[in-house]
């Protein structure tokens, strides 16, 4: 085997190289006193609460959740009365990067930031020709180079926009659903619609949600949100489309459809892919409609008032009967028509934060400074540890 | 073996590993010597007291990526790592590129190794031809080539046949066919643990049954062929149980696990960071705490590191893009002294063993004590001494470590290579006055 060694660092002869600070070879440590990253700077930066962002509904303060939803209402009501654009957004350009299709998301945000006077770049690309994250960094950093204020990312990898706001410099990320993560401005709507329905009231509600949650941002999204709001939750579906520990996001599980929805406030059904066939999830559509399908019988179940929502597009006889989805529980169209409303909402509170780096952003910016410094690695902002 | 003449060197009030006590170590010419009454000229003294000597460490599971991935590590970065880290053997997976699995490539490995010099460099190969599964390996060349052991390690052996056929052709070697446990139809697109971080954060998981499922299957085809099985990278819980349950049956089947294992859970994954990110994932609180009672009643056979460097661009993407695995050759034995020894989980001696004797008899490899008489592959460490963890100050190109600014308690001092300084921690903070050659107090 090996014979010929080479030292690698030379010694000076004769030189004590060991200190005689040590004592003893026994160790006597408490647990915890050591192995805890040095917090000697500011707590991590939390993307959750920079302004600048809008990535996830998770995080967020209920104050903001209803500050949110009050300010999309009051766009509601003047988009309702179709009147010409205003200038809220003049001079703010908007990027949407779409990395995964999705026409009914983009146009919403597109018609909300032009009824705002924001200049809007469509940047669509499928995720065949740019499921690389580093080359949507640098497409991302050419319209930041180019000046734009906000970018509005829809991506199949999960934490995606996460990920881009921690690389980005000046511009605001906004997150239009990353993979299985969340869907926030689709879950903003939700609350709003369940909030008309329900007369503002969410304590003391319950929402069963109803399909595949595994798969699901909207899930994600409407869980985080309803129950900082003090909704019940209880989500339902076949067991191989309910993901592991789900209960400790602050929800129930019923294996029953029928127990989930009975007196229950609402009802989301979660759009099914077919995807989950061909991947074994599931036997058969047919056999998913007879077991999970929301029918006009078991949306009888709901409290009287109940409603019934669905991000669409709906699969008419999958996850709902015509009835139900056409009947006068539902709310689907008032949630498509709300979407326009809640990210004009999303739109200028993200604006509002870039446009006076002051305040809070810029104590946050200078925290994120101070963190990289000590930290010695790229990225720590995150909170290296376990703690979250 | 032989070894250049060297000086004879003093390490004055030295601690035993293993026994406690004090005394003079004396290395000369590359092995341990009786410790002479009068040192003659031109000995070298050290002033050692407080440090720990043992003999140096063993890593058998390391990625030193050449041939190939030279931009994540290279054999000399990778060697200098192993040497910072206190060790002074380690066995390095053939996951490169050309994976190594002609005899040409061991010794290829072997000469790099040597030629570097920080610390002996024991190849794996691979058990099927370019790691895929199909074919096997020329097992019996690879063996007399050098390769220390067979492993697809970075992809499992899916079939079961062809483990079967493997176990059954490299029992003649004497050498194991180290398996990474996973079931790759169970694992799917998973990226971490399944479990609440996963559902939270959207991430594809990966059952802990990935893993378990596996070592049941390699554990009952170790008993039909009569084969050495050697579990890699242990993580969960039901693995721990498989392999006290293959011990109880009497099979040979050995296992090993890392300090990520012992020290996080999947929560360290927090917002998406890539650094706690490798495969097997960090598993529940259930899972460590089922490790470290693997490691204290002595299911585990010895520990290794998984030292897996990546360059910073790489695991600069979004999570579901950034590859597997984290750097551990510089931590080891701080978290080891910390987490193990420092929460009272395993004595000193033990936690060393589980880094020196226990993988040297896994392994085959010849023994190495601080006796005279012995080769001197030594580690001296300061049990005591706190530091932190700083990526930038690391020998491995890799930076990609979740431990990152953690205060450790146990430092390495120095690293002797047949008699060699290969690793000289903070020479100036420790250099004292120089005594004049031979001036023994």
């Amino acid at each position: 085997m090996t014979s010929e060694m080479v030292a690698a660092v030379p010694t000076p002869p004769g030189a004590g190289i060991f200190s005689t600070s040590g004592t003893s070879a026994g160790v006597a440590t408490a647990p915890g006193e050591l192995g805890i990253p040095r917090q000697d700077g500011p707590p991590p930066v939390s993307h959750a609460a920079d302004p600048r962002h809008f990535l996830g509904l998770e995080g967020l303060t209920r104050p903001t959740l209803l500050t949110l939803l009050a300010d999309a209402a009051r766009e509601r009501e003047w988009l309702k009365h179709g009147e010409p654009n205003r200038r809220d957004l003049a001079g703010v350009t908007v990027v949407l990067a779409f990395i995964e299709d999705s026409t009914r998301t983009r146009t919403s945000f597109e018609i909300a930031a032009q009824r705002l006077g924001a200049n809007t770049v469509v940047f669509a690309s499928g995720a065949s020709s740019l499921n690389k994250g580093e080359t949507l960094l640098d497409t991302v950093r050419l319209f930041e180079a180019m000046g734009a204020a906000l970018v509005v990312v829809r991506h199949p990898s999960s934490g995606a926009p996460a990920w881009l706001a921690r690389q980005l410099e000046s511009i605001g990320v906004l997150n239009a659903g990353d993979g299985m993560h969340e869907h926030p401005t689709q879950g903003l709507l939700d609350l709003l619609t369940l909030q008309d329905a329900w007369q503002g009231r969410f304590e003391g509600r319950r929402l069963a949600i109803v399909g595949d949650i595994s798969h699901s941002r909207v899930a994600r999204s409407a869980i985080a949100g309803l129950t900082t709001l003090g909704c019940r939750v209880t989500v339902c579906g076949p067991g191989t489309l309910v993901p592991a520990d789900v209960e400790e996001l602050g929800c129930e599980v019923s294996d029953s459809l029928e127990d989930a929805l009975a007196g229950a406030d609402g009802v989301m059904a979660l759009r099914l892919q077919r995807e989950r066939m061909e991947t074994g999830l599931l036997p058969a559509i047919s056999e998913y409609a007879r077991l999970w399908g929301l029918t006009p019988e078991r949306v009888d179940l709901l409290a009287p008032e109940g409603v019934v929502l669905h991000p669409g597009p709906v699969n008419r006889g999958v996850e709902m009967a015509h009835e139900v989805a056409d009947g006068p529980r539902s709310r689907i169209l008032t949630q498509v028509a709300n979407g326009v409303a809640v990210r004009c909402a999303v739109l200028r509170r993200c604006a509002d934060a870039i446009r006076r780096p002051h305040g809070f952003t810029a104590a946050l910016a200078a925290a994120a400074a101070s963190t990289s410094t000590s930290a010695s690695t790229s990225g720590a902002a995150g909170g290296r540890e376990g703690s979250r | 073996m032989s070894f250049e003449k060297t000086a004879l060197m003093l390490f004055r009030d030295v601690t035993h590993w293993r026994t406690g006590e004090r005394f003079t170590l004396a290395v000369q010419d590359g092995v341990v010597v009786p410790a002479p009454a009068r040192p003659g000229p031109g000995a070298r003294v050290f002033e050692a007291r407080g440090a720990v000597v043992a003999p140096g460490l063993v890593d058998v599971h390391v990625h030193l990526r050449e041939p190939g991935q030279s931009a994540k590590e290279t054999i000399d970065s990778g060697t200098r790592a192993a040497a910072a880290g206190g060790f002074t053997s380690i066995a390095c997976m053939p996951n490169t590129d050309p994976v190594v699995d002609t005899p040409a490539w061991v010794e290829w490995v072997q000469r790099h190794g040597e030629a570097a010099g920080h610390c002996h460099v024991l190849p794996i190969a691979a058990v099927t031809v370019g790691q895929r599964g199909e074919q096997l390996a020329p097992l019996e060349a690879l063996a007399r080539a050098g390769a220390v052991a067979f492993s697809d390690d970075g992809r499992p052996v899916t079939s079961a046949a062809m483990m079967r056929r493997a176990l059954e052709y490299a029992r003649p070697t004497g050498r194991p066919i180290i398996c990474h446990e996973e079931d790759p139809t169970l694992k799917g697109d998973g990226v971490m643990n399944e479990g609440f971080t996963a559902t939270r954060l959207g991430l594809r998981g990966i059952p802990a049954a990935a893993e378990s499922v596996m070592c049941r299957r390699d554990s009952d085809l170790a008993e039909l062929t009569g084969g050495r099985v050697h579990f890699a990278h242990l993580s969960a819980s039901a693995s721990f149980d498989a392999l006290r349950d293959a011990k109880r049956r009497g099979l040979r089947v050995t296992g090993e696990t890392c300090p990520h294992y012992w020290v996080l859970t999947d929560e360290a994954v927090g917002d998406y960071d890539t650094h706690a990110k490798m495969n097997p994932p960090l598993r529940s609180d259930h899972d460590r705490e089922a490790c470290i009672a693997a490691i204290a009643d002595g299911t585990i056979d010895c520990f290794a590191t998984d030292h897996a460097p990546h360059t910073a661009d790489e695991k600069a993407k979004p999570f579901t893009d950034a590859p597997f695995g984290i750097v551990g050759l510089e931590t080891a034995l701080g978290l080891t002294l910390t987490h193990l020894v420092g929460a009272g989980h395993v004595t000193l001696a033990r936690a060393i063993e589980l880094w020196t004797d226990a993988p040297r008899r896994v392994f085959g490899l010849p023994p190495v004590s601080v006796e005279a008489g012995s080769r001197a592959d030594l580690v001296l460490f300061d049990p005591q001494a706190e530091w932190t963890v700083d990526p930038e100050r690391f020998q491995s190109k890799g930076r990609n470590t979740p431990f990152a600014g953690w205060r450790l308690r146990g430092r390495v001092l120095a690293t002797l290579l047949g008699g060699r300084f290969t690793h000289v921690a903070d020479a100036a903070r420790f250099e004292r006055p120089a005594v004049p050659a031979g001036a023994a107090r």
